[in-house]
């Protein structure tokens, strides 16, 4: 749409509260981080004596940093993927108009209102790797139901186990998926679906060729929304599979290096390394929808 | 489609229902035994007596901290959302020269790890005076929430074909104008969608209301928190507390929800 | 549409009461409405109060707290005391909370904190506490503290924290049951015990020691370290003067992988708890842990000697591994006088008396009133009084922060990756990044 003078003023002083604070908060506090991550500062006291870059040189060095962007990847790409195959396979079979859809919903959210420090608890306990007379938590399920061949050992896995921690990531954000997806569907003109029905399409080609075209900016936010997740959990790691290397992530290592161990310059090159990952993969990947974008 | 046809959807359904109530399950038969009851290996199993005490007892720790939580997740969620669609909707619409590079620097901002920016954060809460109380923890979490607000509502506003704006504007409508009676309308979802999230958010942080408040003003997530000591964990009032500290939000779920109705949106679309 | 002006409604209602609600709750109308019990209390601000800050939220602990709380209450009816705990434990959430407010310059009046160089390696160092040496003369506290552990807690002659109470980290926990159904002594040597445990995998127990997450690993470490290199050699692996790449931690280090072959599969799994669950159900014999886990069996209604039993972790008899929760005082206390009030109460036999019993603990005085105290914890108190005394690793005695992570770093990679001599290694270069060793010196000074 065209916009004017006046009507270009207007709409930035309406964003421009929301700029103001973010320009502070945030690009203010990545200034510090910035700063402090290319200091020496080890201790309890603010110690700016420049180090240049060398709390990057020693993390790229660092064989358990290596751990954390591969469980990192790992993790995000299971849970990411999870929880928006699960959100909207459900969002679509609630979408039927069925009786008891408000049950459905409000149990499919409800996870997302349960404290992560519990739940991480609960699902430590289902997934209990303990085999033979100890078996316990899902293994113990599996084994009563005769699933035998579904026993495993979750998160203790060797190398696959951070998987397993993705697992409770989905059951907890994918009921979040249901709403967003659920709300992008009724939001489609039924019209439109209608006319493809008769027109002779199946209800498969509905989906794939009407339905899920425009609800990709639905997917486009959940995909933000849950990668912004995956790349900072750590309580829910730490509840789950303790501290422990195999399933470290760069949240937890730079939550460890800077309460826990003080050195606050290393855990602010941990944050802003972070950051840089997810500038080099997000910012591309939004400036290419943006472009994308017809506008309707 | 048949009716028949449709009644299938009920098996997926049921078994997602199956699949997030299982560990409610458990948190539900842990809430309710008694601390010696308490072992991995009888997780499934019912209690051999209600523990009811335990949901007593949690609720007397965490009742002094309910409307902290209350008095400070309404308003943090209703800001958020409004900035937010404030936000997506000049970002879709009205994309004035710098818009699309305004957008990705807000989107970005959801990316910064918080653990990161506590100190910061505390100092400059200080410095304008509002650390310790609930007011400086809800422009927290107003601030951090407008990225993922804005985006939500961006997107979908993006959605809306720009002949609606435009014959608005043709009958004299302005950007606050249009604003308010056509886009806010058609954006009844996504206000439900966002609200939950927020509301969510706040409601559940933990660590932000840790650092920003004292503990005249800690909200419910602290207390659940302290439930646990440091050495001997009593699950069974863990989990009583955290269900009864959920109960707040499933019902904002609840209330919410009726507003998903198919055909709202559809109809104005017309 | 109808729906759609409710929803309208209702949100503006929302946004124009919130402020409402909040401004009322800010009133002293509101607040005092709240229950007082473990509730926010409001305070006038210039009231005469003392803020505390701790991790002790849950059981035993906050019991023994509220103790200690009431016993100030009742002597320093003035002063109002603001309990500011926060669980999560020393490296956790507390942890972030205390560091937050250290450096915008709002510290409690005083706070909890590991007696030794968790304190000193951090607090003292960056010159935040003050030296308590005249608390210590006034109230005679010299006297009545073991003499070997005011070391621990000093720097340069100057003592910097009051400990409140003491437990022992290298005690082995054992099943009777099943020591005595297989005819196996309890173990005194560590050979004794790798006999144990061959014997009992003989018999069918594929697990014969008990373990839990990585830092009970590291408790299991601290005590195999003390066991082989003895107490003398224990303590200076921490003022640098052992080589931490030498000979005799090297044996160390093979025993402690020796050992953890022994253990369960699913350690990472489990919490402390669970472990020493696993102990009293049979389902393993063994588990090194802290005398807290006395309290746990107790909680859960075991019998001694029946259900459990204890003895030092083998290697380990005549000396008593400690950690302690101490109290500190602040440089900016804002409330000073109040926070000596608070220490004065901490250090004395009333104050100990009442906070011990509750919690499962030793006072860290030596004259306490026994008969409040349980069987295990009077024989803890004959050996915190005769025993030789070192400091924990895992809990905070012996190294500062710093080196605890890397330590625990170096740990969690050994733990994945099995290699001795890479650990031992890390170890060393540990010691060098954040302890007191020096490049090429520090290594051999003895």
């Amino acid at each position: 749409m065209r916009i004017n003078r006046k009507e270009a003023w207007q709409s930035f002083l309406l964003v421009a509260p929301s700029v103001a604070l973010i320009a502070v908060f945030v690009y203010g506090f990545i200034g510090w981080t910035a700063r402090v991550s290319l200091s020496e500062w080890k201790g309890l006291l603010p110690d700016y004596t420049w180090a240049g870059f060398s709390n990057f040189a020693e993390l790229l060095a660092d064989p358990r940093f290596m751990i954390d962007v591969r469980n990192t990847v790992l993790f995000t790409v299971f849970f990411v993927g999870g929880s928006l195959a699960l959100g909207l396979g459900l969002a679509i079979c609630l979408d039927q108009g069925l009786r008891g859809e408000g049950i459905f919903r409000a149990i499919y959210l409800f996870p997302m209102a349960l404290s992560f420090i519990v739940t991480g608890v609960v699902w430590r306990w289902l997934m209990n790797p303990a085999m033979g007379s100890r078996l316990s938590g899902l293994n113990l399920l599996f084994h009563n139901l005769g699933l035998d061949f579904l026993i495993n050992e979750w998160h203790t896995t060797p190398f696959w186990g951070i998987i397993a921690i993705a697992l409770p990531a989905v059951w907890q954000m994918s009921g979040f998926c249901v709403a967003m997806y659920l709300a992008g569907l009724r939001a489609i003109p039924d019209e439109l679906i209608e006319s493809a029905r008769v027109d002779g399409a199946s209800e498969f080609q509905v989906y794939s060729t009407i339905v899920l075209p425009i609800l990709r900016p639905v997917t486009f936010s959940s995909m933000i929304i849950l990668g912004h997740m995956s790349l900072k959990v750590f309580d829910l790691i730490m509840a789950v599979g303790g501290k422990q290397i195999p399933l470290d992530v760069p949240a937890m290592y730079m939550w460890q290096v800077t309460f826990e161990g003080l050195f606050y310059g290393k855990g602010a090159a941990i944050g802003l390394l972070l950051l840089l990952s997810v500038a080099v993969l997000i910012i591309p990947y939004i400036i290419y929808t943006l472009r994308g974008e017809t506008e309707l | 489609m048949s009716r028949k046809h449709r009644y299938g959807f009920y098996i997926p359904l049921l078994a997602g229902a199956v699949f997030y109530l299982l560990p409610v399950y458990v948190m539900l038969v842990t809430g309710f035994k008694g601390f010696e009851e308490v072992s991995l290996k009888t997780m499934w199993d019912l209690p051999t007596t209600l523990h009811v005490d335990n949901f007593v007892e949690a609720f007397n720790k965490l009742s002094p901290y309910l409307m902290n939580s209350l008095n400070m997740v309404l308003p943090t969620a209703v800001i958020a959302a409004v900035l937010g669609s404030l936000n997506g909707y000049v970002l879709a619409k009205w994309k004035f020269k710098g818009a699309d590079i305004i957008f990705p620097l807000i989107l970005f901002g959801i990316f910064i790890p918080y653990q990161s920016v506590l100190i910061p954060l505390v100092e400059l809460m200080r410095s304008i005076n509002l650390y310790g109380g609930l007011p400086g923890l809800m422009l927290a979490h107003v601030i951090y929430g407008i990225p993922i607000t804005t985006l939500t509502f961006r997107n979908y506003y993006a959605t809306i074909p720009k002949d609606i704006l435009e014959a608005a504007k043709m009958d004299g409508a302005g950007i606050l104008g249009i604003y308010w009676y056509i886009m806010r309308p058609l954006s009844v979802t996504t206000f439900v969608v966002v609200l939950i999230w927020q509301f969510t958010q706040a409601w559940n942080d933990f660590l932000f209301a840790v650092v920003l408040t004292n503990p005249a003003n800690w909200p419910i997530t602290v207390a659940l928190n302290n439930i646990a000591g440091s050495q001997v964990i009593a699950w069974n009032l863990q989990m009583a507390g955290s269900l009864l500290a959920a109960l707040p939000t499933l019902i904002i779920y609840i209330f919410l929800g009726q507003y998903f109705v198919r055909g709202m949106m559809a109809g104005a679309l017309k | 549409m109808n729906l759609r002006r409710r929803l309208a409604s209702t949100l503006l209602a929302a946004a124009l009461l919130a402020p409402l609600v909040l401004t009322a709750c800010g009133t002293p109308v509101m607040l005092s409405q709240q229950p007082d019990l473990n509730g926010p209390t409001p305070l006038p601000p210039d009231a005469d109060q003392v803020e505390v800050f701790s991790w002790w939220t849950g059981g035993g602990e906050a019991a023994g707290l509220d103790a200690m709380i009431a016993v100030f209450n009742r002597k320093y009816p003035d002063i109002i005391f603001i309990n500011a705990a926060v669980a999560g434990g020393a490296g956790t959430n507390a942890r972030a909370v205390l560091s937050t407010r250290l450096q915008s310059g709002n510290p409690p009046d005083s706070w909890q904190g590991h007696a030794g160089q968790e304190l000193i390696g951090t607090y003292v160092k960056a010159g935040q506490l003050e030296p308590l040496n005249f608390l210590y003369e006034k109230n005679g506290w010299l006297w009545v503290m073991p003499k070997n552990l005011i070391p621990l807690i000093s720097q340069d002659g100057k003592i910097y924290c009051v400990p409140v109470n003491i437990h022992r980290s290298n005690v082995l926990w054992y099943n009777p049951a099943i020591l005595e159904k297989y005819n196996i002594p309890v173990p005194k040597t560590m050979d004794d015990w790798f006999a144990a445990m061959d014997a009992l995998k003989a018999a069918g127990m594929k697990y014969p020691l008990a373990l839990g997450e990585q830092w009970t690993v590291m408790h299991l470490m601290e005590t195999v370290l003390l066991s082989v290199l003895g107490h003398e050699q224990y303590a200076r692996l921490w003022t640098g003067e052992l080589d931490w790449e030498g000979d005799e931690v090297r044996v160390a280090l093979e025993l402690f992988s020796k050992l953890l072959t022994y253990a369960n599969s699913d350690a990472p799994s489990l919490s402390w708890q669970d472990a020493s669950q696993l102990v009293t159900n049979g389902d393993a014999a063994f588990n090194v842990m802290g005398d807290w886990a006395e309290g746990y069996y107790k909680e859960l209604k075991m019998t001694p000697h029946q259900d459990f039993g204890w003895t030092p972790v083998p290697g380990t008899a005549g000396t008593f591994q400690f950690l302690s929760d101490s109290f500190v005082l602040p440089v900016e206390a804002p409330h000073r006088e109040a926070a000596i009030a608070w220490l004065t109460l901490a250090g004395s036999k009333e104050g100990q008396d009442a906070f011990n019993p509750v919690k499962g603990s030793i006072p860290a005085r030596n004259d306490a009133d026994r008969s409040l105290y349980d069987e295990y914890l009077q024989s803890a108190m004959n050996d915190w009084i005769t025993n030789k005394i070192v400091g924990s690793l895992t809990h905070g005695v012996v190294a500062n922060d710093s080196w605890k992570t890397d330590i625990n770093t170096a740990l969690g990679l050994f733990l994945a990756n099995k290699d001795i001599a890479v650990f031992q290694r890390e170890l060393g270069r540990a010691c060098m990044t954040s302890g007191p060793c020096v490049q090429g010196k520090g290594q051999h000074a003895h």
